[in-house]
């Protein structure tokens, strides 16, 4: 039986800012449909991680591979175009333009339209527009400038945004930070349908605990640039050595805790 | 050898002014993020009220007291400057205090001829460093000695007062993060005003010093800026050494640029510039800008395409214009024409700025490159007009490609910079290659085909490829480039992140935009019957800027009004009275300050107000749209 490639493949990610290690051999794979969730202390490394995913910062060494193909040291852009969508840790979106048209120009860049010089823009693929901001529950947005929008919503558009080119591969940096609870609730489920009825595989950081025990289907955790513990939501709670250098000590992490400091 | 030692030394003496004018506009812009146009304004002023003292006031004492008094009063006025104008501008955009600066500079320019006279005055020699240093045969004036340690001297003192002083620390923070200083309790307005007050301060004693050395005279201000503008960005906006480095750099660049390049002195300090612009974005000694914090809350009325009632009315008023020469004289139809002609060049710039988010400081430079083109294709190679009309406009589109290329690598201010620097290369071409070009006495005899010739004829030219101009570059605004280009204005990161290459976009909008202005210079050609170097001058790049800010940067069709209303007036003053540039400065000045959104931003803010009886949407998201406002 031949092994297809995982969707996304890292190998020993290595990276250094003059003594400093900020990542140091990390390597993990992610399967397609699959949500998994880079956690770790501030510092341990997950952004300098993310980066190098991305296409925003080389790696000093180590591999990216998406579908078996080689993605070290591409651009943003060209990443992008292999399938991967990007939501940031503040939410970058074109302020002045109207919601539905951060959608379009997305859009036109998927179908490689950008230099086109008299065609109509606002009607371009209008109907696929709408289609995405249903998707994620902005269709009554469409017309709003996208600098008036609440920042939970501004997340939404993001994620639209994200699935315009029928992504293989979401890459969600902190996609809950600075939401309300009940935000943070419908942005994941939302995402985590979406992962699982399209089979895009989701790689998020999150240092929101609850959502990252309740959403993810599997954990890796950073320290210090280093891999330290993999495996299911219930392993890593149960990891001694993940209690220790990232929930700290005394302050052990589970169901019974949780009951028993709200009762 | 004693020669270049001399050169070298003159060179220095040289540095010394223009480092104390350098200074203060980096410590201006560092803490209050104003490119302070006016600082060759008040480098003038300093220069005529020392001029004024040193005749009254006599003696050793006299003399150097009229410089520090000079000094100090022009700081006074800086200080009333900042308070009444400055303080009510620093929320607008960047690109309104420059405008708004500018408008300040022009009302000096009239003042200064108003009191001092348009004639060159000759100062008094500084008591003390009358005579001259023999060198090995050489003569060096013991003034210039003296400038030369003055220069490390003023650089120790101001070293001294950010090191060691309360308030030196609050400016270096304030340099970091104003914000943040803001919240930890720090009476910014007054931080503010002290900062701008030594800024000026530094810059009319760097003119009150060249009294002794250079005549007086109501130009200077032009001439000092640009140099000025050069060496803060080859030094880095902000750093007070790299201010004094560059100014040493640009004084050599300019002292042995005339001994061994005599052709091309002017352009080599320019080349120098871009060249540290393209290696070291944020110049030799600064720091790379941190990302803007943009206002949360801030939006602009979404962009749509005209509604059919909009495009009847739109109609209307081009068949009302295409009526002018039924009932017009042939001096109107010539204004006409000349309106017609700045729409376009209005229009091409706002393409760029308003759409791509690119204020080119230099875009006069692709207007001149059709005219030169126009002139070219029919003085020498003898094409007809036509020809010349759909060719002459492609040296203006090779120019922006070439330069466009490296400016788009830049933003903000320092593309600002580099697309000026590009000009004022295209002007010392235009302006040295004498045997090309013409220099200084241009290309003459640029006559349009007798099917053009008529006054009513060209105007109906010029209105009409101005009209298709204007349309082509509105339907592009709404083509999917168009929007890909507001993509890239609004977040570069986000564009990246779906695909877009912005450097590319960027660079098409600015070949776009100046093949656009070449199409109106060529017009300007046979309007004008010639070309001369002033066609790609700084003062015609200042005038698209303020067209397309007087119209409203934020809109799509202010480019048109900012255009027709400022040539229009333009004209008009120039004709009614001889203080022209002091009520259009003035005129400026009120815009800015009463109308930040140009007058179509004004009149559809108006509109907005009276059609909204109640704000759609939550209260709360619709809050921060007013407050913005």
């Amino acid at each position: 039986m031949s092994v297809a490639p995982p969707l996304l493949a890292v190998e020993g990610l290595t990276k250094s800012y003059g003594g400093i290690h900020a990542v140091r051999g990390v390597s993990f794979s992610l399967r397609a449909g699959e949500i998994l969730a880079l956690i770790g202390p501030n510092g341990a490394g997950k952004s300098t991680c993310f980066d190098m995913l991305n296409g925003q910062n080389k790696p000093d060494t180590g591999h990216v591979r998406l579908l078996g193909e080689e993605t070290t040291g591409k651009k943003p852009r060209e990443i992008w175009r292999l399938g991967v969508g990007r939501t940031f840790q503040i939410t970058a979106t074109f302020a002045t333009m109207t919601v539905r048209e951060n959608v379009q120009v997305a859009l036109i860049s998927h179908e490689r339209q950008l230099f086109n010089l008299f065609g109509s823009a606002p009607n371009f693929d209008r109907g696929e527009a709408g289609r995405l901001l249903e998707l994620v529950g902005m269709s009554g947005y469409a017309d709003r400038p996208c600098g008036e929008l609440a920042y939970g919503d501004l997340k939404r558009l993001e994620l639209a945004v994200a699935l315009a080119n029928h992504p293989k591969l979401l890459l969600m940096d902190e996609p809950t930070a600075g939401m309300a609870p009940r935000e943070r609730v419908d942005l994941m489920r939302l995402t985590a349908q979406i992962a699982r009825e399209k089979s895009i595989g989701v790689l998020f950081t999150e240092h929101d605990m609850d959502v990252v025990f309740e959403h993810a289907d599997r954990i890796i955790v950073l320290n210090r640039g280093t891999l330290i513990a993999e495996g299911s939501p219930a392993e890593v709670r149960g990891n001694p050595q993940v209690q220790t250098v990232y929930l700290g000590e005394g302050l052990v992490y589970d169901a019974r805790h949780r009951e028993g400091a709200s009762a | 050898m004693a020669f270049y030692v001399v050169q070298f030394l003159t060179g220095l003496a040289s540095a010394a002014s223009l480092f104390l004018v350098a200074s203060g506009l980096s410590i201006i812009f560092g803490v209050t993020r104003i490119v302070n146009f006016a600082h060759g304004a008040f480098y003038m002023i300093g220069a005529y009220i020392a001029f004024t003292l040193t005749e009254w006031l006599s003696g050793a004492f006299g003399f150097w007291g009229a410089i520090v008094i000079a000094a100090l009063a022009v700081a006074l006025i800086g200080v009333l400057v900042e308070m009444v104008l400055l303080r009510r501008i620093y929320h607008a955009p960047e690109l309104f205090q420059l405008l708004a600066t500018f408008g300040l500079t022009l009302m000096v320019e009239d003042l200064v001829v108003l009191v001092w006279g348009p004639d060159d005055l000759v100062g008094r020699r500084a008591p003390g460093f009358r005579g001259a240093i023999d060198f090995f045969g050489q003569n060096i004036p013991s003034y210039d000695l003296f400038l030369i340690v003055l220069g490390p001297v003023v650089l120790g003192i101001l070293w001294l007062l950010f090191q060691r002083t309360r308030w030196g620390v609050l400016v270096r923070a304030a340099t970091q993060d104003r914000d943040m200083v803001a919240a930890l309790g720090v009476n910014q307005k007054w931080l503010f005003t002290s900062v701008f007050a030594v800024g000026v301060f530094l810059a009319a004693l760097g003119g009150a010093l060249q009294i002794p050395r250079d005549a007086v005279h109501h130009a200077m201000d032009l001439r000092i800026i640009v140099e000025v503008f050069v060496v803060v960005v080859i030094g880095g906006l902000g750093s007070i050494v790299g201010a004094f480095v560059a100014a040493v750099l640009v004084s050599e660049l300019n002292a042995f640029g005339i001994l061994i390049f005599p052709k091309i002195s002017i352009i080599l300090v320019f080349l120098v510039m871009a060249v540290v612009l393209i290696v070291r974005p944020w110049g030799l000694f600064g720091k790379p800008e941190a990302p803007a914090r943009k206002t949360p809350g801030l939006t602009v009325n979404p962009w749509r395409p005209l509604t059919s009632n909009e495009r009847l009315a739109a109609l209307a008023a081009l068949v009302i214009a295409a009526t002018l020469p039924l009932f017009a004289g042939n001096y109107a139809l010539t204004v006409g024409s000349e309106i017609a002609i700045f729409v376009i060049f209005a229009v091409s710039l706002h393409f760029l700025m308003a759409v791509g988010g690119l204020a080119s400081f230099g875009h006069a430079a692709y207007f001149g490159l059709g005219a030169y083109g126009v002139a070219f294709l029919a003085k020498m190679a003898g094409l007809p007009m036509i020809v010349c009309l759909l060719l002459g406009p492609l040296l203006g589109c090779m120019g922006a490609a070439v330069f466009g290329f490296f400016a788009v690598q830049l933003s903000g201010v320092y593309f600002a910079m580099l697309t000026l620097a590009f000009a004022q290369i295209v002007w010392s071409i235009a302006f040295q290659w004498v045997s090309v070009t013409g220099g200084d006495n241009g290309i003459l005899g640029v006559w349009p085909s007798s099917w053009a010739a008529s006054p009513s004829h060209f105007y109906w030219l010029a209105l009409g490829v101005a009209a298709l101009v204007t349309i082509a570059l509105r339907a592009m605004v709404f083509s999917p480039f168009g929007y890909a280009l507001r993509a890239t204005r609004d977040s570069l990161l986000r564009s990246e992140a779906v695909g877009i290459n912005a450097k590319r976009i960027q660079w098409t909008a600015f070949v776009i935009a100046g093949t656009t202005a070449g199409i109106g210079g060529a017009l300007f050609a046979y309007l004008k019957g010639s070309v001369f170097p002033d066609n790609l001058g700084i003062s015609l790049s200042v005038d698209a800027l303020v067209m397309v800010l007087l119209g409203g940067v934020e809109t799509v069709s202010g480019a048109v009004i900012g255009a027709i209303v400022y040539k229009a007036l333009n004209i008009w003053l120039v004709s009614q009275t001889d203080l022209s540039k002091l009520v259009l400065g003035g005129f400026i000045v009120l815009i800015v300050v009463g109308f930040p959104k140009g007058i179509v931003g004004m009149l559809e803010t108006l509109a907005q107000r009276r059609r909204k009886t109640s704000p759609p949407g939550s209260p709360l998201l619709v809050k921060p749209i007013e407050s913005a406002e």
